[in-house]
């Protein structure tokens, strides 16, 4: 039984179209991580698989009663609203102290308990973050760029502590990044966004589709990150031509194959 | 007790405090202070609709600031421009009321006791209008606190953990419309922003917690009320402005001595 799935989600914010036709879905206990450029509709995919972004078509189905953690980009408190990091772990559920503290400890924050969140660094406040998503017990993970603001051990050292919290609660890691030799090592599956799906599967495949490459460039350890992607004419060929995106989409770039 | 008028006039002050400060917060935490201008203002419209059918002024209130309310809480959600849009349509609300109540004959005399309130001519069906309110906007604000507390810090987090933010929001659209209608004859319609934002803000320096900041601020509005119902007393001034006066005192100390305890 998949914990999560989505059909054809075709998603706008405002006037502009972010996803058209994404088909994706979540099995229990796997590590997938969401690849694309800037723009490429990342964050609106996860917004979109936890409720927070209706999509004008396609749908979202989720196991029901199913548990999420997530863990957003940002988070924007206002300097009005006071919060130490103890209380932000109690919300929306009351946490014993106990708790609290196990959860900051796994999610390698162990001090910051009587800090207030407007005083935490970018590094910390992702830990308290992830500390509050694991409170819940989820069954799904989900992790906007959590590595941001992180340098490379930092990073290395968050992924490493996601692998044992997967081990430990059994839940599976839906990840949003453009770190892309990091986190392709540590991921079970891997899917290349464009505002469609490009190619999805084992890292390993991903790394030498047509596709991916086109998108970050071959061998270059994600340096090339920045590339543009060359397919995106194909949005407009899809929308003059009609319904079936995902379709149109992935036969477009057979064609392209580079 | 309630035969005198200076008691009504103290429990009608405390009533209102103690619900607005702690809805207050959310308006500060949220940045909804021209929400809540709007609203309040649009509340004389609501004085001249209540005079003109001769409906008792809270009901008349209650229902211009619950529609103004949701039409202001809907073209939030569409975000963009919406600080421009509130500002339109919180003195737009106000001048607009205030034209139409001088066309209800009579009120135009009375006009000054919707707009800074009438505090001392509280009735005790005033007050038990006033403390219903009150207790309705405080029961509903402890019943919903921690939806909305992480609606209000991110709807994102609150979407994940299964809170429909929108729903929340419309907790505190109703809560305001509640407490602009209980207000207006304690501090009338100009100077419920005030009740609402200032213990706020002057609770925030001492705060470490979001609960600390609404009592705080539930205390500091209660003392604030008191202490301007007896400055104005002294000094012969009016009793709405006198309260808003000692609650934005009371901010300029706890505002300076939180600026010096940040640079010790």
């Amino acid at each position: 039984m998949k914990l999560i799935e989505a059909q054809g989600l075709r998603v706008s914010l405002g006037e502009h179209p972010v996803l058209q036709g994404v088909d994706f879905h979540v099995d229990p206990g796997e590590i997938v991580t969401i690849v694309g450029p800037n723009g490429s509709g990342k964050s609106t995919l996860l917004r979109t698989l936890i409720g927070a972004v209706k999509p004008q078509a396609g749908k979202v189905t989720r196991k029901p009663g199913l548990r999420l953690g997530y863990v957003p980009q940002k988070l924007q408190i206002d300097a009005t609203l006071p919060l130490t990091v103890a209380r932000f772990l109690s919300l929306p559920h009351r946490i014993s102290r106990a708790e609290g503290r196990a959860a900051l400890e796994e999610a390698g924050a162990g001090a910051l308990e009587g800090r207030p969140m407007s005083g935490l660094s970018g590094g910390q406040f992702q830990r308290v973050l992830l500390a509050r998503a694991i409170l819940g017990k989820p069954e799904v993970l989900l992790l906007d760029e959590p590595t941001q603001g992180l340098d490379q051990p930092g990073s290395a050292a968050f992924y490493r502590q996601i692998e044992q919290i997967r081990a430990r609660l059994g839940c599976a890691v839906v990840m949003v990044s453009h770190e892309l030799h990091v986190v392709m090592s540590a991921s079970d599956r891997v899917v290349c966004l464009n505002g469609h799906v490009c190619c999805q599967g084992h890292p390993e495949t991903v790394a030498q589709a047509a596709e991916y490459r086109a998108l970050f460039g071959t061998g270059t350890h994600g340096a090339l990150a920045l590339y543009r992607h060359e397919h995106t004419h194909t949005h407009d060929h899809a929308h003059e031509r009609g319904h079936d995106h995902a379709h149109d989409h992935h036969h477009d770039h057979a064609g392209h194959g580079h | 007790m309630l035969d005198d008028f200076l008691v009504r006039a103290a429990l009608a002050g405390l009533g209102l405090a103690l619900a607005a400060a702690p809805l207050g917060c959310f308006v500060s935490w949220r940045r909804m202070a021209n929400f809540g201008d709007a609203t309040a203002h649009a509340a004389i419209l609501g004085v001249a609709l209540s005079l003109a059918l001769s409906l008792p002024v809270f009901a008349g209130t209650l229902f211009v600031a619950l529609v103004m309310a949701v039409l202001v809480g809907a073209l939030s959600e569409r975000g963009l421009g919406i600080d421009t849009v509130l500002g339109v349509l919180a003195h737009g609300a106000l001048a607009i009321g205030l034209v139409a109540i001088t066309f209800v004959p009579g009120a135009r005399l009375d006009l000054s006791a919707y707009l800074f309130g009438d505090i001392l001519a509280v009735t005790k069906s005033d007050l038990a209008v006033i403390w219903g309110g009150a207790a309705l906007v405080l029961g509903l604000l402890i019943w919903r606190w921690q939806a909305l507390l992480t609606a209000t810090l991110s709807p994102d987090l609150a979407h994940a953990s299964g809170i429909d933010p929108r729903l929340e929001s419309r907790v505190l659209t109703v809560a305001l419309a509640l407490t602009v209608a209980v207000a207006i004859k304690v501090v009338g319609v100009l100077l419920i922003g005030a009740m609402l934002l200032i213990p706020a803000a002057a609770a925030r320096p001492f705060a470490r917690t979001p609960e600390a900041m609404a009592l705080l601020a539930a205390g500091i509005g209660g003392i604030s009320a008191l202490a301007g119902l007896e400055g104005a007393l002294i000094f012969d001034t009016p009793a709405g402005p006198s309260m808003v006066c000692a609650a934005t005192l009371i901010f300029a100390v706890t505002a300076s001595l939180g600026a010096m305890r940040a640079r010790r």
